[in-house]
């Protein structure tokens, strides 16, 4: 037990490595609130486009769609971040992640956004129109909250995802919480770095996935 | 030489391509077998999982919940290096794919459970009550009754998720598993070249893009009416 402590919850390690932790968990805080709102732009854009029903507008929106779910976003990150180099565009981590996060998560958030969308019954629109509010003010203030609110649950469990997909970060040396915390691994020799980090994502997220399970067991129970 | 020959020349080089091919094509092998791995034993003990919280025992489910919240909570990464570098502290030591497809199935398992969990718990009491009194036992009726009712809600959710968590197979490459991406990123710093990465990302797409485009068919063809 004593030597399970001393490995894994190491009390002096806990203590000298805080303040590496404490400066990933911060940028980790701000990159988050980068890459959420770019990768609902990201989908806003997609979702909007596709909404003009015109199969010409709709199937390439719909594989672009599918070719960046299709794709591992670590994948992604790597082409941006060691491929684009050999092209002569050196990018850095930061710029390479929030690209591979606009496409990305992007396209998910275009996806939950487009079924939000087609959820709204046609009438609604014409409604809007009759009363004399152009095609965007229709959209912006008739459909796209009632999309919104029949996707929420969706949109959050998405969310919670880009959040944790953050973690990727480490992997092109951005300092978020997992790369400090395996900075400060490596300096020590201990993996307790990396459980405080396991703990902290643990108690930064926990809140919402209990309240992501309660929404889901109430959508399907509805029915 | 033009720019576009320069272009070709350097991320689809030929030579290159025909010296890594056979590295990408074990990558790829790598990377289905983990993937099937992981999708076969993950969705199982999901819906075992999903079983044994349907009797209501408190302290199991209390037990149940906890899991899932974790797996659900934790990024697929952090976990991967957890249990990377964490057994060897306590003497185990597994091979990295092990490790990869010990998380990712966990990680499966867990978003599984709440899914089928849901699934279940849609199913109106009173085909409970009705199933009961035809004399049917509570394991009966959740087998025969209950669960082909409640999977077939579950299909459309379970595929997008099984897509998603079985990409992250790439997440091997940070523990040196020898998977597509990894024997993409080795090849690459070989031979100073990013034709293996293109080859890699062209094998991701060639895999996972008829799942995604299975994936949008299944939504529809299982679509819940409303």
């Amino acid at each position: 037990m004593e030597a399970l402590i001393q490995t894994f919850f190491n009390p002096g390690i806990i203590a000298a490595s805080w303040p590496i932790v404490r400066a990933g968990l911060w940028n980790t805080v701000l990159l988050s609130l980068l890459v959420v709102p770019l990768g609902l732009i990201g989908g806003l854009i997609l979702a909007l486009l596709a909404s003009v029903r015109n199969p010409a507008v709709r199937w390439p929106l719909m594989a672009w769609v599918d070719f960046f779910r299709a794709f591992p976003p670590l994948v992604l990150l790597i082409l941006l971040f060691a491929g684009l180099p050999f092209a002569g565009l050196e990018l850095g981590g930061f710029v390479c992640v929030a690209i591979a996060f606009f496409l990305n998560t992007g396209a998910y958030y275009g996806e939950i956004l487009r079924a939000g969308i087609d959820s709204v019954p046609g009438g609604q629109i014409e409604a809007a129109r009759s009363t004399g509010l152009s095609r965007l003010q229709a959209m912006a203030y008739v459909v796209l909250p009632q999309a919104v609110r029949n996707v929420l649950p969706d949109l959050l469990s998405n969310t919670l995802e880009v959040v944790k997909l953050t973690s990727l970060g480490s992997v092109v040396a951005v300092p978020e919480l997992l790369y400090q915390a395996r900075q400060a691994q490596s300096l020590t020799y201990n993996p307790t770095p990396i459980v405080v980090a396991a703990i902290i994502y643990f108690l930064m997220l926990w809140p919402v996935v209990r309240l992501l399970s309660r929404l889901e067991n109430r959508a399907l129970a509805g029915r | 030489m033009g720019g576009w020959s320069r272009f070709l020349e350097t991320f689809f080089n030929r030579e290159v391509i025909e010296r890594y091919l056979p590295a990408i094509l074990k990558g790829v092998v790598v990377t289905i077998e983990i993937a099937a791995a992981v999708v076969v034993t993950g969705i199982l003990l999901g819906l075992l999982l999903a079983v044994v919280r349907a009797f209501r025992v408190l302290a199991v489910n209390v037990f149940i919940v906890v899991f899932v919240d974790m797996f659900r909570a934790l990024p697929p990464l952090v976990l991967v290096l957890l249990v990377y570098f964490g057994l060897p502290n306590i003497g185990i030591n597994l091979p990295s794919f092990a490790v990869l497809w010990l998380v990712l199935a966990l990680v499966l398992a867990a978003f599984a459970e709440e899914i089928f969990w849901a699934g279940i718990l849609s199913i109106p009491n009173g085909q409970w009550e009705a199933a009961r009194s035809t004399g049917l036992s509570f394991g009966q009726t959740l087998m025969s009754v209950v669960l082909p009712q409640a999977l077939r809600l579950t299909i459309p959710p379970l595929t997008n998720r099984t897509i998603a968590i079985t990409k992250g197979t790439a997440l091997g490459t940070v523990v040196a598993v020898t998977e597509i991406l990894g024997q993409a990123s080795s090849a690459m710093s070989n031979s100073y070249n990013p034709s293996p990465l293109m080859m890699g990302a062209a094998a991701y797409l060639v895999l996972f893009f008829p799942v995604v485009v299975a994936g949008r068919w299944v939504e529809t063809r299982f679509a819940w009416k409303r």
